[in-house]
């Protein structure tokens, strides 16, 4: 009896947060999504209508959902291929914890510093251009910012710690011996690590995939600073309709697009870790 | 053995790629033209910094203000609800409990937006409030999940022995519980903190005239017309984190010692 009412008493003010200041604004939005625009922004209460998501069909923004997945599969790709011999070399090495301050100081820096930091390395005037031109390769500096290209580079730079921390985790866990039996038995040393390292390390991958493809997913800043009308994503295209057009009902129905996409990967996510999981424990089983 | 080859070589690119961009501000920051062209070393940037910056310092100032009101209150409110969660037994359980996890997962934007509206529906005006009710509500989550990791190292039964020597129930929290989820207590702060002052999107979207915050204040600064102020300031910026970070990392390490 004590039990339940301190219980109450301690969880009272998180209940009531969460549910007054996170699951009501997301009820909200659901329901604003399902309602029609007002003519001078905002809503038209309890007037149901379809043309928030109606809408998703046009060319124009299903060219922003195509652009979305392609950037951010590309970046989650590189910045995997990158990550896992950087958090290989990291767990292989015997100043571990060096290495690791190298690559976690740039990722205490705040965001959109680091940001601008590839802006005043790409920019017309910027340190690459300064580089060419010392080397006489150009004359007149050239533009390498607002296009995808700087887009995927920003995204890679900025998720690149996300990557190989949890990387780094499940490789240092990896039994080392392994690698020497299998050449023992005749493997060379790309095969051992591609047969038997790469299996026994998959839940740490998906984990750095899950953390660099969310958040290139849901962006904002990235493609907003360096990126032009060609890279815009999903959350470009709320920040427009929500603070630019006042398009309440679209901006909602996109956010809900995200939070649905975001949970389709979750949930892969989740069951492609219980598969690996679970081939380990059949694997157990046969020896 | 076999010493990793290539790997040594992409780690090492890796690392020079990730520290190469700070060094280019570093270097700009004592430029003395106004472009990225390299004209020669001045110190100009940073005394324009501390004398002719006003709305930026503003803007650390308002990132500092909201950053320790939500934090306390994530705090507090974060580490009761944990506490309750990890020890006791109330009807609504599952249903805390699944509202505490579930910010984790949503897209910062969506969470942005729908507290966006939110306000605008209840009529709150866009300001410190605002800010500092948003901010609070997506650091909550990972006090809770900072203190509920402590709390789970010990057992109920110490709180039965507290009740059973008599403590009430304020002794036995003050006394008992607080003590030894305090590490997590710390670290939930801490890490709310960090959170709060790096947030951008979410600042972006329940921001209003007046309450702009750092990373706001940097990102229209950096949008409309590049003042290599913001190189100095950078410079600053990643040398007071660093000092911090360190000094934190050591007063943790003494922490747990003691």
């Amino acid at each position: 009896m004590n039990k339940q009412r301190w219980g109450i008493f301690y969880s009272g003010p998180l209940t009531f947060w969460l549910s007054f200041f996170f699951l009501i604004p997301i009820g909200i939005i659901i329901y604003y999504s399902l309602m029609s625009r007002d003519v001078f922004g905002g809503v038209k209460h309890f007037t149901l209508s379809w043309n928030a998501y109606a809408s998703m069909a046009d060319p124009s923004f299903i060219q922003v959902l195509i652009t979305t997945l392609w950037i951010s599969v590309l970046s989650t790709v590189l910045t995997i291929v990158i990550a896992l011999p950087s958090a290989y070399y990291m767990a292989r090495s015997k100043n571990a914890t060096f290495l690791l301050l190298l690559i976690i100081v740039p990722f205490w820096i705040n965001f959109l510093i680091r940001i601008f930091a590839w802006m005043a390395i790409l920019g017309t005037e910027g340190f690459l251009n300064d580089i060419l031109k010392f080397f006489g390769v150009v004359d007149e500096g050239i533009q390498f910012l607002y296009n995808p290209v700087a887009v995927i580079i920003v995204f890679v730079y900025s998720y690149l710690p996300y990557a190989i921390l949890p990387l780094y985790s499940t490789i240092e866990n990896f039994d080392f011996s392994l690698l020497e039996a299998a050449r023992d038995l005749g493997a060379t040393h790309r095969q051992s690590l591609i047969k038997v390292m790469l299996p026994a390390i998959r839940p740490g991958i998906l984990t750095a995939v899950l953390f660099t493809f969310i958040p290139t997913f849901g962006a904002y800043a990235v493609p907003q600073l360096v990126g032009d009308k060609n890279t815009w994503m999903l959350g470009n295209v709320i920040a427009y309709e929500l603070l630019r057009n006042r398009d309440y009902p679209k901006a909602s129905a996109i956010s809900i697009l995200i939070t649905v996409l975001t949970a389709v990967i979750l949930l892969v996510y989740l069951f492609l870790q219980r598969r690996s999981s679970e081939i380990e424990k059949k694997g157990l089983l046969n020896e | 053995m076999n010493k990793p080859r290539a790997s040594k070589y992409i780690f090492w690119t890796t690392a020079i790629f990730l520290i190469l961009p700070l060094l280019v501000l570093l270097f700009y920051s004592f430029n003395e033209s106004r472009s990225f062209t390299w004209t020669g070393f001045s110190f100009i940037w940073y005394e324009k910094l501390f004398n002719e910056s006003a709305q930026l310092w503003q803007a650390v100032n308002n990132s500092l203000i909201v950053a320790i009101v939500s934090s306390l209150i994530a705090t507090v409110i974060g580490s009761l609800g944990a506490i309750a969660i990890n020890w006791y037994k109330f009807f609504f359980k599952p249903y805390a409990t699944a509202l505490s996890f579930l910010p984790l997962v949503l897209p910062e934007i969506v969470l942005g937006v729908s507290i966006l509206v939110f306000f605008n529906m209840i009529g709150l005006p866009l300001g410190m409030v605002s800010v500092i009710i948003a901010h609070t509500t997506f650091t909550l989550p990972f006090v809770l999940l900072m203190v509920m990791a402590r709390l789970s190292e010990f057992d109920f039964s110490i709180i039965e022995a507290s009740r059973d020597l008599g403590a009430t129930e304020l002794q036995t929290l003050l006394r008992v519980i607080i003590p030894i989820s305090m590490p997590g207590i710390i670290s939930g702060f801490l890490t709310a903190f960090t959170l709060s002052l790096e947030d951008f999107v979410v600042t972006l979207f329940v921001a209003g005239p007046g309450s702009s915050t750092l990373p706001l204040y940097i990102f229209s600064a950096i949008r409309f017309g590049v003042t290599p102020t913001i190189n100095a300031f950078s410079v600053l910026l990643i040398a007071v984190t660093v000092l911090l970070a360190v000094s934190v990392h050591r007063l943790f390490k003494y922490l747990i010692k003691a």
